[in-house]
């Protein structure tokens, strides 16, 4: 691990303030700025320790929550109104990482989190993320993990966020302060496409901090959950997972509108519209789940090892649009 | 092994870390690059804490902190400040076993012991938490802590005794 400064800070204002330096970043749960300096991903030489700031709020009211860039997972996936207004949500985080790790991840690091691609973690592989135009690992090797939407010919990485799959599906907003001045950020934009920049994988400028996350009360909302399937069957990263909400119109259980989003597939959420559009309107029976199944991997471009994500992703929007209509029966 | 991380580098400049453990109070100088689990082990003397991955992924370092368990690899010493720690040296009372311990001693939850102060710490933990409705649930809410020996069904076992021991 290379050597740094260490400045603590009390207010948003002096954090953005050291952030401007080169080669400062911010410190907040540090889980996995920790291991990219183990690793040597990341050598920050000014290390900003944002604790101290007041963004830990969990903020629950009739148009919606905020949640604080420094809340963290534990506290989200425990809160009780959020867990019967947005279980899309608990769930999601209660399925990542480890009650360990949850105790320490905030949201804002959760989003951004780098990806699991094990080309990208071991430095002795080339990787156009950590090198533009070193070439990617990935592509040749062993990529059963990656990507089967989005990809481009220099990275074919996922990202590993359960939490972002959730949030898109809930249409969250990111709130982030920097060189942009206040800025708000629908949760997909948060993600560049890797095209031929894979090393830049988000659309925050240096030394831009996010505040928090804002979810609307939307009337698809309480009708919502998260499907990961996984290789074990706790703390490990989504083979692929299903974030899914839906307003249903009772008694016949008509689909009012719906957020279908699925994980570990692409280098963000992938919002599947089609499988969205395949339930608008249509009583949610088991022949309109599986329309919907199917219209979610239309366009899927498997690589040679991870075909099987292309029938998995299927299966899991159909389990995901199930549990969702037994528990509203 | 807890020095090689900092070594082939010149040090940086020490800083100031005052650690609350097991109820004492420490002053340290350390390097910023120190971790929690390097400090505990390496200038306490606290050896009872595991070092497995150092990544976060195996749980051996487990302690609370505020009395939340946490991977005391994954953070720095200098970020926990003002802060209560506990390892698994501050859990026993006078010459009296914590509960969890003397449970994993009666379950053999262990076999070569090297995961069992993590273990331990997590379980102290997931018992506040209350997340023991179930086996099933104390094996997901326990799915942070890996023991290669596969002493699993007994570290069930111990956790549910006190369970059950704490709710009668």
């Amino acid at each position: 691990m290379k050597t740094f400064n260490y400045a603590r800070v009390r207010s948003v204002d002096s954090a953005l303030a050291e952030a401007a330096k080169p080669g400062a970043t911010f410190l907040a749960g540090g889980t996995e700025l920790a291991n990219w300096m183990k690793d040597g991903i990341a050598s920050p030489t000014e290390l900003i320790d944002i604790n101290e700031l007041s963004l830990s709020e969990i903020l629950v009211h009739a148009h919606g929550v905020r949640l604080g860039a420094l809340s963290r997972m534990s506290d989200v996936a425990a809160h009780p109104a959020l867990r019967s207004a947005y279980p899309v949500l608990c769930e999601a985080l209660e399925l990542g990482a480890s009650p360990q790790i949850r105790n320490m991840g905030t949201i804002a690091g959760n989003l951004l989190q780098r990806t699991r691609c094990p080309y990208f973690r071991e430095t002795s592989y080339p990787c156009n993320k950590r090198h533009p135009g070193a070439g990617c690992a990935a592509l040749s090797g062993e990529h059963r993990m990656h990507a089967i939407f989005g990809a481009s010919d220099s990275c074919i990485a996922v990202h590993p966020s359960d939490l972002a799959v959730a949030l898109f599906a809930l249409d969250a907003v990111v709130h982030s302060r920097g060189p942009r001045g206040e800025r708000v950020i629908p949760i997909a934009d948060l993600y560049t496409p890797p095209g031929h920049t894979p090393d830049r994988e988000t659309d925050l400028d240096h030394g831009e901090l996010i505040l928090g996350v804002v979810i609307p009360a939307a009337p698809f909302a309480a009708q919502s959950h998260y499907f990961k399937v996984r290789e074990r069957q706790s703390y490990e990263f989504a083979l692929v997972s299903v974030a899914a909400s839906l307003e249903l119109e009772e008694p016949s259980q008509t689909v009012r509108s719906a957020r279908v989003v699925l994980g570990g597939v692409a280098y963000k959420p992938w919002r599947v519209r089609a499988a969205e559009e395949a339930l608008l309107d249509k009583p949610l029976t088991d022949s309109t789940i599986a329309a919907a199944g199917a219209a979610a991997i239309q366009g899927a471009q498997p690589l040679r090892d991870n075909a099987i994500k292309v029938p998995v992703a299927e299966c899991a929007v159909v389990r995901a649009l199930t549990t969702i209509g037994e528990r509203a029966s | 092994m807890t020095t090689a991380d900092v070594s082939g580098d010149a040090l940086s400049s020490s800083v100031e870390v005052s650690l609350r453990v097991n109820g004492v109070d420490h002053s340290l100088r350390l390097d910023p690059r120190v971790t929690l689990l390097d400090a505990l082990r390496d200038y306490l003397g606290l050896t009872g804490t595991k070092m497995g991955c150092d990544r976060g992924e195996c749980g051996a370092c487990t302690v609370l902190i505020d009395g939340r368990r946490v991977n005391s690899c994954l953070t720095f010493a200098f970020m926990q400040q003002g802060h209560e720690i506990t390892t698994i040296e501050g859990l026993a009372s006078d010459d009296e076993l914590h509960s969890v311990q003397a449970a994993f001693i009666e379950c053999d939850a262990f076999q070569c012991g090297y995961c069992t102060p993590g273990q331990i710490m997590s379980a102290v933990a997931l018992l506040n938490e209350g997340h023991t409705t179930s086996t099933d649930e104390i094996r997901e809410w326990m799915s942070g802590n890996i023991c290669r020996c596969g002493a699993y069904p007994n570290i069930v076992q111990a956790i549910e005794q006190v369970a059950r021991s704490t709710a009668s």
